[in-house]
């Protein structure tokens, strides 16, 4: 089977991979770029947990054809930190508990992560729309909402 | 927005509070891990060359195989393998095994017929898993279809399709005697005749999924020492290695099993599938195999909650004491047996909920049909009895005109009552919870009700004591298929009766017998094991003091109990958008904690005790 | 259209482990040579944090603070047998566990730091910190990491320990269903205030008023995420959730996240939770577990503030606007209840 060179930009990291036709951007980040941290949860596009960032924009990579990548920027939550330093969303997360399993948290934080890059001072409404394609099971949402909140708080905090 | 306080005024007479580590709000161990993305779940193992696996499954609730033709599917791009029954050494299991409980009834793959719709009845190993999809879809299977019977109720009917000869009444069969679990305690029929009020009701409890947003999976490889590993999302790492062991008939040495991290449960991992699954791919091939659910499989082939049906007759008084409540429990274990009978044990034991009622009976089936089978999920074997019971509650109270907590409280076990499973009951908090939720709620409760405890008025000599009991030898295994047992509720007309005070079995209680070098220092457990039960906790007690094991400090006297302010401790967060809890200031540093304290004279760097100044 | 109020109530309690097979676990516990503890488990962390409360559990036993002590609950090879986490069972037998490894460890401990200090053994204190003194003598005191040292060095001692909690087994018995089912029970208690639209059927939850007993918060906020969690799946289990939308039939069965209904975030009811902590006493500390009884009595409630409001009794679940409306009409129109009690 013919592979496609596809390069992108991974978390500042230029990367090339050759993928499958019909790869999808799930599979590829995971097992040809080895960023483990976007999880696979239903590979249906209903739960949420590979969500990734392409150009900015939260995307579910498992419903992403790893072709359509070619010469873009994909943000995930390996990337998330800079350098030692947590993000704020990281911060919030482990204060406030918003996590069980952790399996959605990576998910969530680039779907809350897209948020606050375009709105940094959300509603409590705007949060919630805007993980409103990523599923947990374990916290009942609360912990997490309230997470995001204080993240997007805090920024502005250190903003002004 | 939520809420949280913590009624430390309640039983603060029973707790040793001055703890150091334990009831701090610590964060979790494991969150760095999770909000970097970097916790290892079992797929984040990834193996150069590894194959995928995939299961060809049944399209019937129940056919006979007559024939598996494989051939096409062993042509197809990227196929490495193609496995069935034949390539199982030991294909009969059953999980509890390991415990001797039931019989071995499943096999990791069907061969000679399907049970159930989704059941296994071959692999295909390749590698990607699109090529393993691709040969599973061309896999032949020559079905004969068979009647089946998917209610749980029908299946124990004379006529109904048997599921699976191992159990050919389609039931579990238990203490090799009864085709149900009894449950047996003084003579409901006596006390329905006194009753004011009879109540009877059915409930049914739906099948319901896990849904952990990590599906069921596992990675396993051929270890460098002649050994396999296998990387797991189990939620029980010792069942999943020893069942691997007795499917695979291989020595549980060679199994070298990691995991003790899983995206979530709630007790669908147990089921231990995946692991011998995978393992047997990696035997197979000899190289690293992957096996795991996709969500449709979750959904659907993956063990539910299973379906309960419950009925409860209820003799009820006039004042709204329940003298009697009968129970019949029909649970759907599914083709096969898993955690089901199991779990009948455990809702027996819970009978009658959390009440002191003086005359219970029950008859609980665990009934084979040719559905998924069910298996454990969080509140197993309780949460759809619970269901019935609190709605069966609010019946009661409806038919005696009572306010529904005050009935709770009025029925409700206190310390020293016996209960049903003939053992009496001990650190009993119902009532107080009753009142507190009450009150948050701000729905008023008669003072009476208010001023109760479970503390005071249990263990009198009528709460305490053993009922004569009537016994019966319905409902043997086979009998019912016969058409000789028409009923499957506990019976009308005893044929024994049990002396009161019976007990056969030695009460096991407080601390269990371990080797006395497992024994642990008393005063590390904090609590009090000995402190003397309060009577009236409704007036402000004197503090007790332990009697057997004091505390260095003294606690503070306990409180009066309901209704009392709320007082969230400092440590506790009352909401949640304060998340920092802020930590007590603690002089040690644990990165840099050894500069301090003095060389003792003639002694080295490393043989001495340094002491601090 | 008329939206109706409705409360309804339920309590529970639930049985903390089982004790029909004995259902025993181990952990192992050994310090390194800098007086840093490690326990060994097979158990597993499936997000309730097992690992984080017998890191508590461990340290406080230990008497050191919990920065110094890690949890691993990898691997087979290293951690000694587990049944596993289910049955709520974690935190009562495998904490159990820990408190006795962590004990033996802190013995070997203190031991150590007696032939140290030239006292009894009985006569020092750990001060949680990460040193251990004479009691009513603080200053004569030396470092954890000093006693380990030492240990290693020079007295050739292990601190380490070995724990295992085993229940003995107790069958049912076959007639009259005697038995010894489980060790302690958890309790709650819980109100459910909801409005039925009579319209469309649809259930919406309005607030929970909940009290639960867990013996002991051995840390409140893992006991936080259990109950908030758990009675959001409650609420789910309700409403929502099933396998089989027509059971036994298995017609139009959920295969993805599009027909498996769950609540999303903007569907939370705001739930106010007091805990109340009665221990257990063979519970590690008194704590009986929190994370499996915390959503059963919303499933009760719900379906008891459903007929509150609109006088139907919904007796299988899940309370779905179908059965809700069906009712409804069966009755020839709402009928509410009225306030309870």
């Amino acid at each position: 089977m013919a592979k496609t060179p596809v390069t992108f930009m991974l978390n500042d990291a230029e990367t090339g991979v050759f993928v499958d036709p019909g790869a999808n951007l799930n599979e590829v980040l995971r097992r040809n770029a080895g960023d483990l941290t976007t999880k696979h949860g239903c590979g249906q596009g209903t739960c949420g947990a590979c969500t990734v960032l392409i150009n900015g924009v939260p995307h579910l990579s498992c419903l992403t054809l790893a072709e359509t990548v070619e010469g873009k920027r994909i943000d995930t939550t390996a990337g998330l930190a800079g350098g030692p330093e947590l993000h704020p969303l990281q911060t919030a997360f482990m204060e406030g508990f918003a996590a069980q399993c952790g399996f959605c948290t990576a998910g969530m934080l680039m779907a809350a992560k897209a948020l606050l890059d375009q709105t940094p001072n959300p509603t409590r409404d705007e949060v919630i729309e805007a993980i409103s394609g990523n599923l947990c099971r374990c916290t009942g949402y609360e912990p997490i909402v309230d997470a995001i909140l204080t993240a997007a708080a805090r920024m502005q905090q250190r903003a002004v | 927005m939520s809420s949280i306080e913590f009624r430390k005024e309640l039983f603060a007479d029973e707790r040793d509070d001055t703890l150091k580590e334990i009831g701090k709000p610590t964060i979790r161990q494991d969150i760095l891990g999770h909000v970097t993305g970097r916790t290892p779940f079992y797929d984040d193992h990834q193996f150069d060359g590894m194959l995928h696996m995939r299961a060809v499954r049944s399209p019937h609730h129940h056919a006979e195989i007559r024939s598996i033709d494989t051939s096409a599917a062993e042509g197809m791009p990227g196929v490495r393998r193609v496995a069935t029954a034949r390539d199982v050494p030991n294909n009969l299991n059953t999980l509890l095994s390991l415990i001797n409980f039931g019989r071995d009834d499943e096999p990791l793959c069907a061969h000679d017929k399907v049970r159930y719709m989704g059941e296994t009845v071959a692999w295909v190993i390749a590698d990607t898993e699109r090529q393993a999809r691709d040969a599973c879809a061309v896999v032949r299977v020559d079905y004969n279809v068979l009647p089946h019977v998917l209610d749980a109720e029908e299946a124990i009917a004379p006529n109904a399709p048997v599921v699976n000869d191992i159990y050919p009444n389609n039931t579990f069969d238990y203490h090799e005697k009864y085709d149900h679990q009894k449950l047996r305690f003084g003579d409901v029929n006596a006390a329905f005749a006194t009753a004011d009020h009879i109540v009877e009701a059915e409930y049914q409890m739906s099948p319901i999924e896990q849904a952990p947003i990590e599906t069921c999976g596992a990675i396993a490889a051929p270890e460098t020492n002649d050994r396999y590993v296998c990387h797991t999302n189990t939620q029980a790492l010792f069942f999943s290695l020893g069942t691997t062991a007795k499917l695979l008939d291989t020595a549980s040495s060679r199994l070298h099993f990691i995991g003790g991290t899983a995206g979530g449960g709630f007790g669908g991992k147990v089921d231990s599938i995946v692991e011998p699954t995978a393992v047997l791919g990696a035997m197979l091939t000899g190289k690293p195999v992957r096996f795991a659910w996709d969500r449709e499989e979750e959904m659907q082939v993956g063990a539910p909650r299973g379906g309960e049906r419950w009925r409860i007759k209820d003799g009820v008084m006039g004042d709204g004491r329940i003298v009697a409540r009968e129970f019949t429990g029909f649970f759907d274990s599914g083709a096969y047996m898993r955690l089901s009978p199991y779990a009948i044990i455990k809702g027996t034991g819970h009978l009658p909920g959390p009440y002191s009622i003086p005359n219970v009976a029950s008859n609980v089936y665990c009934c084979v049909t040719n559905r998924t089978p069910a298996t454990a999920m969080r509140g197993f074997g309780i949460t759809g009895v619970d269901f019935a019971i609190e709605c069966h509650m609010d019946r009661v109270a409806e038919a005696v005109g009572m306010h529904p907590v005050e009935l709770r409280i009025l029925n409700a076990y206190r310390d020293g009552d016996m209960k049903a499973h003939r053992r009496l009951a001990k650190n009993t908090a119902l009532i107080e919870c009753c009142q507190v939720a009450a009150d948050k709620a701000g729905w008023a409760i008669s003072p009476d009700a208010a001023a109760q405890s479970s503390k005071a008025g249990g263990g009198t000599p009528a709460r305490a004591a053993i009922p004569e009991t009537v016994t019966d030898e319905d409902g043997r295994i086979g009998e019912r298929r016969t058409g000789r047992v028409p009923s499957t509720s506990p019976a009308t007309q005893g044929s024994g009766r049990m002396a009161a005070g019976t007990m056969k079995k030695s009460p096991v209680s407080g601390a269990p017998v371990q080797n006395p070098d497992m024994q642990i220092d008393a005063d590390r457990i904090g609590h009090k094991m000995g402190a003397t039960p309060v009577d009236k906790p409704s007036t402000p007690a004197a503090p007790v003091p332990a009697t057997a094991i004091p505390p260095s400090p003294t606690p503070p006297p306990a409180a009066p109990i309901p209704p009392a302010p709320p007082s969230p401790p400092a440590a506790a967060a009352p909401t949640l958008s304060s998340p920092t809890p802020s930590p007590e200031p603690q002089p040690y540093q644990p990165d840099k904690p050894f500069s301090r304290g003095l060389k003792r004279p003639g002694t080295s760097r490393f043989t001495s005790g340094f002491r601090r100044r | 259209m008329t939206l109706h109020k409705g409360r309804g109530f339920a309590c529970i309690n639930y049985p903390i482990g089982m004790n029909l097979g004995g259902d025993p676990s181990q952990a192992l516990v050994h310090s390194t040579p800098d007086g840093k503890f490690m326990v060994a488990l097979s158990s597993i962390d499936l997000g309730q944090g097992m690992k984080s409360v017998t890191r508590q559990i461990a340290s406080e036993t230990l008497g050191v603070p919990v920065e110094d002590v890690y949890v691993d609950t990898a691997d087979s090879d290293t951690g000694p047998h587990c049944m596993g986490s289910f049955a709520s069972r974690g935190t009562h037998r495998v904490g159990n566990a820990v408190i006795r490894a962590a004990a033996e460890a802190r013995k070997q401990m203190m031991e150590a730091a007696a032939e140290e200090l030239e006292v009894n053994a009985s006569d020092l204190d750990t001060d949680g910190q990460g040193n251990i003194h004479v009691k009513g003598a603080p200053s004569r005191s030396i470092s954890i990491a000093e006693t380990a040292i030492a240990a290693q060095f020079k007295q050739g001692r292990t601190l380490s320990g070995r724990g295992i909690f085993l229940v003995p087994p107790s069958d049912a018995d076959a007639e009259t269903g005697e038995m010894t089912p489980v060790t302690c029970f958890a309790h709650a208690a819980l109100v459910i205030d909801l409005e039925v639209d009579d319209e469309t059927g649809e259930v919406e939850v309005k607030e929970i008023n909940s009290a639960y007993e867990v013996g002991r918060a051995l840390n409140p906020k893992l006991v936080e995420q259990q109950l908030i969690g758990g009675a959001w799946m409650g609420v789910s289990h309700a409403l929502y959730e099933t396998t089989e939308p027509f059971y036994p039939q298995r017609d139009h069965r959920p295969v993805d996240f599009n027909a498996y209904l769950m609540p999303g975030p903007g569907e939370t009811v705001p739930h106010n939770i007091a805990v109340l902590e009665r221990p257990a006493e063979d519970a590690p500390y008194g704590g009986k577990g929190p994370g499996e009884m915390c959503a059963n009595p919303v499933l009760p409630a719900i379906a008891n503030a459903v007929y509150n409001a609109v006088g139907v009794r919904i007796d299988a679940l899940p309370i779905t606007p179908e059965k809700v409306l069906k009712g409804i009409r069966a009755n020839g129109g709402a009928r509410p209840q009225g306030m309870p009690g």
